[in-house]
């Protein structure tokens, strides 16, 4: 059985909804269990099958067998756990059968308004600015089509729908900014929601093996973003602490059991440099500073090897500032514990090595000659700086120094470590960032994943910890141009740091100064910064109540000003000497109740008015009408004196 | 009023009775040389209404009733053999008259129908390769029954076009009945009939409705008008230029048979329902209204400008 489609459901309406619909409802497609997204699809293309052939819809019988079995589907794909994916499941698949039940303009009614939802429901996944961008097209093209089933006639044109779509976002602008600033604020993201923290997210780990951080170089996301409240450092200078590895298992480098720090041996010269971080989220506790951090962090504890970590794991975009010493001296009272724990070694692994650091050894007289005896090695020796580094096996430091001699910083940081150690000098590796993009449009600093760094740090008496970089002996220019410059052409490197063409630099600034900005000022309007808000609007102490006040007076103002703008628009046209005292006649007599009638014409209303006035009046009401019909509807000439005389009579007229 | 028309109405007013309004209608459809449609049930006095008028005004009258078997040749006429002189000689056909009655024309098939609406748009038929003028003036009158549809073939809403004005007679009030039952033959009434005005005074009026003034503030009035019917979600489709034009010059003769040389809002109000009914098709809600009443919810709801 099928039942007939209504008239005014013309295809090409239908097949519109169908269209803006699909919109709507893709980002969700690689969301929901395939099937869905299988069924969804074949549904809303038999739809428009349907709709292009005239023919009619299923049965509800079917229909209401579908939606059961759906249901179930659902429940088997989700089990009982009712949660945001199987509401969105729901919500999509009943969409595509109510597609099924689209007869009448309510059905497309009822569609577009589960549409409107289904735009939001995108927001619980994605808040980036091109997600926005394309639900703000979404909610004009279904806008469109609610104001295409209200014209009934044909309207093959679909610009003047558009158009009108268009106009109405428009004009709801300055409505939904007020109810962005003032609509009273939950804790959280967007709407409060708790953010996928299962999702794999990129970034720094506690350990490091060879091929982990060149892995993660091929990355162009996007780890913090740093404003300076100064010129920026030198790249060279914009060394940004991270993990900091001390144990090696022969293989891998491992952090942990961090201690807070306790005392202050640390020696600081100049004044400390001032920026502001806001950092990606990346599911880990640490929180990147430039070497060496001044001050310490609410809900943040610093470690002795001055790691930054936050007491929960990052899970959302999180903004701290903070503040540097670049030159600085801390360590030198370092415990014996520690000191043994930067010298320890598994035994068995990369015998020519620790022979190397043994010869080095006897030759050196200081700690200082060995580091700059195993630099002259890389700088001497052929050992090139690559992002495609070869395999290793068991005696991973040895085949690197001896054999292929071919690493990334990962691997020049471990085995500089690891001659250092077996040489009898404690050292440490440091993981984290180094350098970062100038984005000269937003005057910010970028710092991705592909600016990953290792670096070491090597304990000399006296002088405490100091930096050594084993990766600027054999490429000088990674650390002084970034990444970009360093990798030899061919190499695999993510887009976003290319340097080939100068536009399309500036369109990626463009870019990541805009997505920057949506963040920091859409995404990161928090509870605290909408009370910052109205207290620098004059609230001394401001709460909900004062939200909600501030919210109805700015609406109803903003409502106000939008009506008169649209009230303006029709009167704009300008007065006509004939009509207006025209006009004010009829003003005159309606407010004895003798007004016109909805469509009544001038002729016709003057009679029926004359015969309610007295003998008197009526004459004169038949005059002017006379006149009035003359001059606006004759083939003379209006004249001046006729106008005059016109406005004259209908001063005159006392009723 | 008019001078030279009051004669014309006055007579046709003997004939029929209490039919004032529709007998001005046709008279402006006539003057506004647009041709006239006329769906009532038979035994009203369309007939008689088109053979007075035709009298009236001094025209030749011919009625042609339409059958499903009526070939084009019936309405436009024939060429036939003629022996004496050895050549074709034309008989031409009814549509050769001044007022033509085409009675039940949606009883026709479709290819007949379309002779006399061709006729009615050029006015000249082309027959046998030869183009041939109507006379002029040229009205016709076409009457559709619009009950008993069986068998018919109503005329499509693109040639309902062709038409300026659909009217209908209805029944008369009592008044009018008692006077037409106790009165003589309506037949030999009209045979008496004598006409008020020749045809070239007549072709002189018709030049003279269509100088009648229509001021920029009517010309506004008519737009919006149109507008609204193309806007507004109660009417299925809005109202054509053509339609616009054919509003515009009944209203010209209306306001120069009320003997006045520019067009008022009422004129285009009063031929309205006639000018506007057939074109206008209301939306869903508003199916059972008549095409008067949709043209006075347009009027109610379009403000004068």
């Amino acid at each position: 059985m099928s039942i007939p489609v209504a008239e005014n459901l013309s295809t090409g309406r239908v097949v519109a909804l169908i269209g803006s619909l699909a919109l709507v409802v893709a980002p969700h497609a690689v969301r929901i269990p395939l099937w869905i997204a299988l069924i969804a699809t074949a549904v809303l293309i038999l739809r428009a099958v349907l709709a292009w052939q005239g023919r009619g819809l299923p049965s509800p019988r079917l229909l209401v067998m579908l939606a059961i079995g759906s249901i179930v589907g659902i429940w088997l794909s989700f089990g009982m756990l009712f949660n945001r994916d199987a509401a969105v499941a729901l919500l999509v698949l009943m969409l595509c059968l109510k597609m099924m039940e689209l007869r009448s303009l309510r059905d497309a009614v009822v569609l577009i308004l589960l549409g409107y939802f289904l735009v939001i429901t995108n927001f619980l996944y994605s808040q980036t600015l091109p997600m926005a961008l394309y639900l703000l097209g979404c909610v004009w093209l279904i806008t469109a089509c609610l104001v295409a089933f209200q014209y009934r006639s044909v309207a093959p044109d679909p610009r003047p729908m558009l158009r009108l779509s268009g106009l109405m976002l428009a004009q709801a602008i300055p409505l939904m900014l007020v109810f962005f600033l003032l609509f009273p604020r939950v804790q959280g993201p967007l709407w409060g929601l708790p953010q996928a923290s299962a999702s794999a997210l990129s970034g720094l780990s506690d350990s490091m093996s060879p091929g982990s951080l060149s892995n993660l170089s091929l990355s162009d996301a996007v780890a913090f973003r740093v404003e300076f409240d100064s010129p920026p450092p030198k790249p060279n200078k914009l060394y940004w602490r991270g993990p900091v590895l001390w144990d090696f298992d022969g293989r891998t480098w491992r952090g942990g059991d961090a201690a807070p720090r306790v005392g202050r041996d640390i020696e600081t010269a100049g004044t400390p440099i001032r920026y502001t971080i806001t950092l990606e989220p990346h599911n880990m506790r640490w929180l990147f500073a430039i070497d060496l951090p001044a001050q310490r962090l609410e809900g943040a504890l610093q470690t002795q090897d001055f790691q930054l970590l936050s007491i929960r794991p990052v899970r959302a975009r999180q903004r701290y500032a903070m503040s540097s010493y670049l030159d600085y001296r801390y360590g030198a009272n370092e415990p014996r514990r520690n000191l043994a724990r930067a010298l320890q070694l598994p035994e068995g692994f990369n015998p020519r090595a620790r022979k190397l650091a043994a010869d080095l050894y006897a030759r050196s007289s200081t700690p200082d000659e060995v580091v700059q005896s195993v630099l002259a090695l890389f700088r001497g020796q052929p050992f090139y700086y690559t992002l495609v580094p070869p395999e290793l096996g068991r005696d991973n430091i040895d085949e690197f120094l001896f054999e292929t001699r071919r690493g990334f910083c990962e691997h020049y940081a471990a085995s500089f470590v690891f001659l250092m150690r077996a040489a009898g000098v404690p050292a440490r590796i440091v993981t984290g960032y180094q350098g970062g993009v100038l984005n000269p449009i937003g005057n910010y600093l970028i710092v991705r994943q592909s600016e990953a760094h290792a670096w070491a740090e090597v304990w000399m008496g006296d002088e405490g910890w100091v930096r050594v970089d084993p990766t600027a002996a054999v490429s000088p220019m990674r650390i002084e141009a970034g990444i970009a410059g360093a990798v030899p052409a061919g190499d695999p490197l993510p887009l976003m740091v290319r340097t080939d063409s100068e536009w399309l630099k500036r369109l990626r600034f463009s870019w990541d100064a805009a997505a920057n900005g949506w963040n920091q000022w859409v995404l990161g309007y928090t509870p605290e910064r909408q009370m910052q808000m109205l207290q620098r609007a004059g609230f001394t102490r401001p709460n909900w109540q004062n939200l909600a006040v501030a919210l109805m007076a700015v609406t109803s103002f903003v409502t106000a000003i939008l009506c008169m703008l649209l009230l303006a628009r029709l009167r704009r046209r300008v007065p006509d000497p004939v009509l207006s005292p025209w006009l004010v006649l009829q003003a005159k007599l309606t407010r004895i109740g003798l007004g016109p009638r909805p469509g009544e014409g001038p002729v016709h209303w003057s009679d029926r008015a004359a015969t309610a006035l007295p003998a008197e009046a009526a004459d004169r009401l038949r005059t002017l009408a006379d006149l009035y019909v003359r001059l606006r509807y004759g083939r003379d000439r209006v004249k001046g004196r006729e106008v005059a005389e016109l406005r004259r009579g209908v001063r005159a007229l006392r009723v | 009023m008019n001078s030279e028309i009051r004669p014309v109405l006055t007579a046709i007013g003997r004939i029929i009775l209490g039919k004032e309004r529709q007998v001005r209608l046709t008279c402006a459809c006539l003057l506004a040389r647009g041709h006239l449609l006329i769906e009532d049930l038979p035994g009203v006095g369309k007939t008689t209404l088109a053979h007075a008028l035709a009298k009236a005004l001094g025209l030749d009258f011919q009625r042609v009733q339409f059958t499903s078997d009526l070939l084009p040749a019936d309405i436009l006429g024939v060429s036939v053999f003629d022996r004496e002189s050895g050549a074709f000689k034309f008989h031409p056909g009814p549509i050769f008259s001044q007022v033509v009655l085409a009675d039940e024309v949606n009883r026709a098939t479709p290819k007949a129908q379309s002779a006399l609406l061709e006729a009615m748009e050029e006015h000249q038929v082309t027959i046998e390769g030869e183009t041939r003028k109507l006379p002029e003036p040229f009205f016709v009158i076409a009457t559709q029954n619009p009950s008993h549809q069986v068998g018919t073939f109503p005329l499509p809403e693109s040639q309902l076009d062709r038409f300026l004005m659909r009217i209908q007679l209805g029944y008369p009030d009592a008044t009018a009945e008692r006077a037409l039952l106790s009165g003589s033959e309506r037949r030999d009434m009209i045979d008496e009939l004598t006409a008020a005005i020749d045809p070239a005074g007549l072709v002189e009026l018709q030049r003279r409705v269509r100088e009648v003034h229509a001021a920029p503030a009517l010309l506004d009035y008519v737009q919006a008008l149109l507008a609204h019917t193309r806007r507004s979600a109660d009417f299925i489709t809005g109202l054509s230029p053509r339609a616009g034009l054919s509003l515009l010059n009944a209203a010209r003769a209306w306001a120069f048979m009320d003997g006045r040389s520019a067009v008022l809002p009422e004129d285009l109000q009063a031929v309205l329902p006639p000018v506007a009914g057939h074109r206008l098709h209301a939306a869903n809600g508003y199916a059972r209204l008549s095409s008067d009443d949709l043209a006075g919810k347009l009027i109610a709801e379009v403000p004068i400008p």
